[in-house]
């Protein structure tokens, strides 16, 4: 059952990411900057956490989810560190993610070529 | 003169915008759902080997899941298969994390003739550069009005 | 004897002909429907070189080496070159002609450039200022992915109007001398603008510039449709084409039963090229490899083809600018004796 709730709820987050991409003609870059945002601002009003809990990796994989991620960290940061909590926060609790990205984004480059297309 | 090229601009916009043949939403929805669902699918199974085999805590294992499949998205890219799954997929292959991945490994590996450093460590930031700008200057904000207004 | 008719046209009254051709594609364009038209096919698209631009600039040059080659003439009998391609600051022709060693012109008309440098090759043939003068120009679907937009390994879907860039290079020598089809008229294009900004639609950029300048000759000629065999544009792809149609048909022009694309030419159905080929090399290799070879065949003597350049830049479409369009019109006749 958890993993159906992933499939459905990570499928329909990217539903609509597909819905604005076809209807209107945001950029790849532009889709990801809006989701990033939006899962920051829902996770900071409390309403993204409820969808993780449901959904598990349906709803912490898909983009918002590393935004939900960033929201989370700042406000438990500012809690037990008052102001510098708001700049530590975020990215400490998104670090993982962030060194992974680009250690590996460099490696696989040092490694690979690019393919032309079919 | 201005007034009348304006109309006839419109016009010629407005007759392409009908005439012109329309990707099929039904069927990029599906296959977005698809391919997004199954990526999440994946990110689910990392995150349970994580928690029962490893024996973490849920924000370990999340942290750990959000690394694999980075790594994921990483290698799929470096072997060329993630571009055919972004084709299918669409916004499916986008929007979850190893999208994220995919759009900093395919400018770091398309620029590396420019060089290590104005190359490859400069234009892996094209997409993602935008995307922790946002991401993280928005938790910063978040941060300051949390400890303000509402703490 | 009047050298201009109307406001755009020039006629060539010294006969300039093209005397010979060279194309060279990479393999996708090799599998499409005109693949036995074509001298040369890239191995792949890489062709041992060590980046995406120097196999481009490789392919100009070897596809001008050819070209004199099949005209039975040595490099220092060409007195000019006129070439462009579509990369930044015109890298390939820049970088083509440093190894060719022959007194250049470069020129970027985007995907207009083949016809554009045909049009000032002839002119300066028959003024008497050259008597071989070669036209070139190229494209690279990789060189142009990177620069225009995204990288090859980026996952993302191409919109149904969206267009291939053609990996591909053509060439032919204009000459005072020798045998093949004349040039008679030039009728060069303003840059037409109906402000589309969307860059997956490029053939609705173009297609306004295509009608103006195909309506332009019409009425500086006197000629209509019927006077020609053929009417060919470069790059408006099959949505393109179609819009072409209908405004020339508001114009009063029916060309639609002699009105051949080159991007729709190029590839068939079943090669997800969406609406079709684009890119200088398009009308390129199109137009050297598969309509002169139709003219030397006898199929058709007179052709009228304008290559069709959409004249965006990165910076432009970021800066939320629309899409200028531009067409040179060649008019192109097989003369007996």
């Amino acid at each position: 059952m958890e993993y159906v709730r992933a499939f459905i709820v990570g499928g329909l987050i990217c539903v609509i990411g597909q819905i604005l991409i076809d209807k209107t003609a945001l950029t790849p870059a532009r889709i990801l900057v809006i989701f990033v945002t939006s899962g920051v601002i829902l996770g900071a009003l409390g309403i993204y956490e409820p969808l993780v809990e449901y959904a598990g990796a349906g709803a912490t994989i898909p983009l918002p989810g590393f935004g939900n991620t960033l929201a989370k960290g700042v406000i438990k940061a500012v809690k037990s560190d008052g102001i510098l909590g708001a700049f530590i926060g975020g990215v400490q609790a998104a670090a993982g993610g962030i060194a992974a990205a680009v250690f590996f984004g460099y490696l696989i480059a040092l490694i690979f070529d690019p393919k032309t297309k079919r | 003169m201005d007034a009348i090229k304006q109309k006839q601009d419109q016009e010629y916009q407005q007759y392409v915008y009908k005439k012109m043949p329309k990707s099929n939403l039904f069927k990029n929805c599906m296959l977005a759902f698809l391919v997004g669902g199954a990526i999440c699918t994946v990110g689910q199974i990392v995150l349970n080997i994580g928690k029962n085999y490893y024996n973490m805590n849920q924000e370990r294992a999340a942290i750990f899941t959000s690394i694999v499949m980075i790594f994921l998205g990483a290698v799929l890219t470096g072997i060329g298969v993630y571009d055919d799954i972004g084709k299918i997929g669409g916004a499916g292959s986008i929007v979850p994390i190893t999208g994220f991945s995919n759009s900093i490994v395919s400018p770091a590996m398309e620029f590396k003739r420019e060089g290590y450093v104005l190359g490859v460590g400069a234009k892996m930031f094209v997409v993602a550069g935008p995307v922790l700008v946002y991401g993280i200057g928005t938790s910063v904000l978040i941060g300051l009005i949390y400890h303000f207004f509402i703490k | 004897m009047e050298k201009r008719l109307g406001g755009q046209t020039v006629v060539l009254h010294n006969n300039p002909k093209i005397i010979s051709r060279a194309s060279i594609v990479g393999r996708k364009e090799s599998q499409g429907p005109l693949a036995e038209y074509f001298d040369e096919v890239m191995p792949d698209n890489l062709w041992g070189e060590d980046s995406w631009e120097k196999t481009e600039c490789r392919m100009l040059k070897e596809v001008c080496e050819k070209a004199i080659i099949n005209a039975n003439k040595q490099v220092t009998d060409i007195n000019y070159m006129f070439a462009g391609d579509l990369l930044n600051q015109i890298m390939t022709a820049n970088f083509a002609a440093r190894q060719l060693g022959i007194p250049f012109f470069g020129l970027f008309g985007a995907c207009s450039t083949m016809t554009e440098a045909l049009s000032l090759g002839s002119i300066m043939v028959d003024g008497g200022y050259a008597n071989n003068v070669l036209c070139a120009t190229s494209s690279h679907f990789c060189t142009a992915e990177r620069q225009f937009r995204y990288p090859l390994e980026q996952g993302t879907q191409r919109a149904p109007t969206g267009q291939w860039t053609v990996t591909g290079a053509g060439a032919v020598i204009v000459s005072n001398k020798g045998d093949g089809p004349s040039v008679t008229h030039i009728t060069t294009g303003k840059v037409i603008d109906y402000g589309i900004k969307d860059v997956n639609n490029m053939g609705a950029a173009m297609a306004p510039a295509a009608a103006e300048t195909i309506k332009t000759h019409f009425q500086d000629t006197g000629r209509g449709p019927q006077d020609y065999d053929l009417i060919v544009t470069g790059d408006l792809g099959k949505f393109g084409r179609e819009l072409t149609i209908d405004l020339l048909a508001k114009e009063g022009y029916d060309i639609s039963s002699r009105y051949i694309d080159c991007g729709c030419e190029i590839y068939s159905e079943d090669q997800n090229v969406q609406s079709g080929g684009s890119g200088c090399g398009c009308s390129a290799v199109v137009f050297t490899g598969f309509i002169l070879k139709k003219m030397e065949d006898g199929e058709i003597n007179r052709v009228l083809i304008g290559s069709t350049g959409a004249l965006l830049s990165t910076t432009s479409t970021q800066q939320g600018e629309s899409i200028p369009g531009i067409v040179h019109l060649v008019a192109i006749e097989k003369k007996e004796g």
